[in-house]
């Protein structure tokens, strides 16, 4: 395994791609990993482009550039595809995860990528199902652990739960249908 | 001891680090990137978890004036701020100093305007530096939950109010890795306040604030310089007793591979870190580099920085803001003075960088290393200030 793992998140502002890289650090954390979770600061906006970052080692991370070579790209919203290259600084044997209803070889062949693994999601369905909304941060996690096997999955969604009973305590839906989307997802998740 | 692991940001990291020293009056005024340290302890406050009186100011002079009468009148006082609000603080930064009040300010190093702009440089501190207060920079979260804790260990010593700064969002708004100390632990680290006076104290009556004119206001400044140069005895005190109970001792600098250097980086704050990286890449190749971080820049430790940096053959000092002295930055003066009695005065280049929050890469810090190198080999410098990653 590499030493730092780098992950950028894109999504637009109110997607949650900040609280997806805060949820990974955080569950990374909790499996004995050192961990940086940060935000993309400029303007914000709903709907606007944004994106999130993780590090994680299993050593102290001292570095503290921003990511421009990441080894995992997660897009939380497809359209931005069409306006954004989300595959800029990503390794060539790097993953690259989409939430999209497509498969990774419709998708390859749409936007012409090459090289890199590109695996997908239906997160907006998966969300829509299981907590009501579209809401693909979460389901997006479960996804990224099922293709790279970063964290123990079990663990995470332990600490997840527990992380959400905290935050949302005394509406137990949505935590369920939060750790409900991050199994969907786990088992949905189309590879090459 | 049983440290807790937590996942915070340097904000969250200095708001947890206030609550545990539970002061007891915070006068704030919110500002970004610092607004989450002030918003998170009046949560504190809401939630009762602190028995702190909370000052919501309309201004960060106000704020600091607010902290200035609180701290006269005996309280144990903290507050928060970045950038203009250290700015708009900044007269009354020598009357906290100068009546040898104890405050502690959790700050955030935001460039200061214009042209505006609310990312990371050290303008802020930097230009706040000849007002009296301690200033220690911190690489990380856990720094910045160290530091803050020792800062009001260490006012209270020598009666001088004291900044510990992070790096804007790069720290402020990063999540990391941090091992908080249990409560009580910490509360008996920091002790008792003390206070040099107490205007409550109806029996023994003071005069404060008074005019102090030719006849005594030289004196009572000589008293604060002494006290800063004995702040650095304090720093050392306390820095050391951290490391006896909680493991991480903490001193004026932290040197990183400095055994055996032939040439060195000197950087404050989060670049440090960034820095030790390409310091382990390039003594892997076989290079003789080291990193030199300044922790503590007020008091500066000129005598001890002489005795680490003079066997160096060539030195490039990292400046996170330029002072328009029209020949170089800061930490590059300090560094340059402090060497000027040595021997065998090493080279000094002064490299300007990230300003604005101008983000600075493993391979912007390796080409110094590389210049370095060439000015030791050629015993010669051809720029003596350069610019990171600028345009022109």
């Amino acid at each position: 395994m590499k030493e730092i793992f780098e992950i950028r998140w894109h999504g637009r502002g109110g997607q949650g791609a900040k609280t997806a890289a805060l949820l990974l650090g955080d569950a990374a954390l909790s499996t004995g990993k050192y961990i940086q979770a940060f935000p993309e600061y400029g303007p914000e906006r709903m709907g606007a482009p944004v994106q999130s970052f993780d590090r994680l080692s299993d050593k102290p991370i001292t570095i503290h550039s921003g990511i421009t070579n990441p080894d995992i790209v997660i897009v939380l919203d497809p359209t931005l595809m069409k306006s954004i290259d989300v595959t800029d600084g990503l390794a060539e044997d790097g993953h690259l995860i989409i939430n999209t209803h497509k498969s990774p070889d419709e998708i390859r062949k749409e936007f012409n990528i090459k090289g890199r693994k590109i695996a997908t999601c239906d997160a907006y369905k998966i969300s829509e199902d299981t907590i009501g909304k579209k809401i693909p941060n979460t389901p997006m996690l479960g996804a990224l652990i099922k293709v790279t096997g970063l964290l123990d999955f079990e663990k995470m969604l332990k600490d997840t739960e527990e992380k959400m009973q905290k935050k949302f305590s005394g509406r137990p839906e949505i935590v369920k249908g939060n750790i409900e989307s991050m199994k969907r997802a786990y088992e949905e998740v189309k590879q090459e | 001891m049983k440290k807790i692991v937590v996942a915070k940001t340097g904000n969250e990291a200095m708001a947890e680090a206030m609550r545990q020293i539970n002061p007891d009056v915070v006068a704030a005024y919110p500002i970004t990137p610092a607004t989450e340290v002030v918003q998170i302890f009046s949560g504190f406050v809401a939630d009762g978890r602190v028995d702190t009186e909370f000052v919501p100011a309309e201004s960060e002079h106000s704020a600091l004036s607010a902290c200035v009468g609180a701290a006269a009148a005996g309280g144990r006082v903290m507050t928060s701020t970045a950038s203009q609000g250290l700015a708009l603080m900044h007269e009354v930064l020598f009357i906290a100093a100068g009546l040898r009040l104890p405050i502690v300010i959790c700050e955030v190093n935001r460039a200061l305007a214009g042209p505006i702009n609310i990312h990371c440089d050290h303008s802020d501190t930097m230009a706040s530096r000849d007002s009296g207060w301690l200033q220690i920079y911190s690489e990380n979260s856990q720094e910045a939950y160290d530091n803050t804790i020792q800062a009001m260990k260490i006012a209270e010593k020598v009666f001088l109010p004291a900044i510990v700064s992070v790096d804007a969002f790069i720290i402020s708004h990063s999540m990391e890795r941090l091992e908080i100390l249990p409560d009580d632990e910490v509360r008996s680290f920091i002790g008792e306040h003390r206070k040099p006076y107490d205007l409550l104290d109806i029996a023994h009556p003071i005069t404060l604030g008074g005019l102090d004119l030719q006849d005594y206001f030289f004196e009572h400044k000589r008293q604060e310089i002494e006290a800063m140069k004995e702040a650095k005895t304090a720093v050392i005190e306390v820095g050391k007793e951290f490391g006896e109970k909680f493991g991480t001792s903490y001193g004026f600098f932290e040197e990183y591979r400095m055994d055996g250097a032939d040439i060195a980086i000197i950087a404050l704050g989060s670049t440090a870190g960034t820095s030790k990286v390409v310091v382990d890449t390039l003594r892997a190749k076989g290079m003789k580099v080291g990193l030199f971080k300044i922790r503590v820049f007020r008091p500066f430790a000129f005598e001890e920085i002489k005795k680490s940096l003079e066997h160096i053959k060539a030195i490039g000092v990292l400046d996170r803001a330029d002072g328009m002295s029209s020949i170089g930055g800061p930490v590059f003066h300090e560094i340059r003075s402090s060497l000027y009695e040595s021997e065998k005065r090493p080279f000094i280049t002064n490299y300007i960088y990230g300003l604005g929050g101008r983000d600075i890469f493993p391979k912007d810090i390796e080409t110094v290393y590389r210049e370095l190198n060439e000015i030791a080999e050629k015993d010669e410098v051809k720029n003596l200030i350069n610019y990171i990653g600028v345009r022109e």
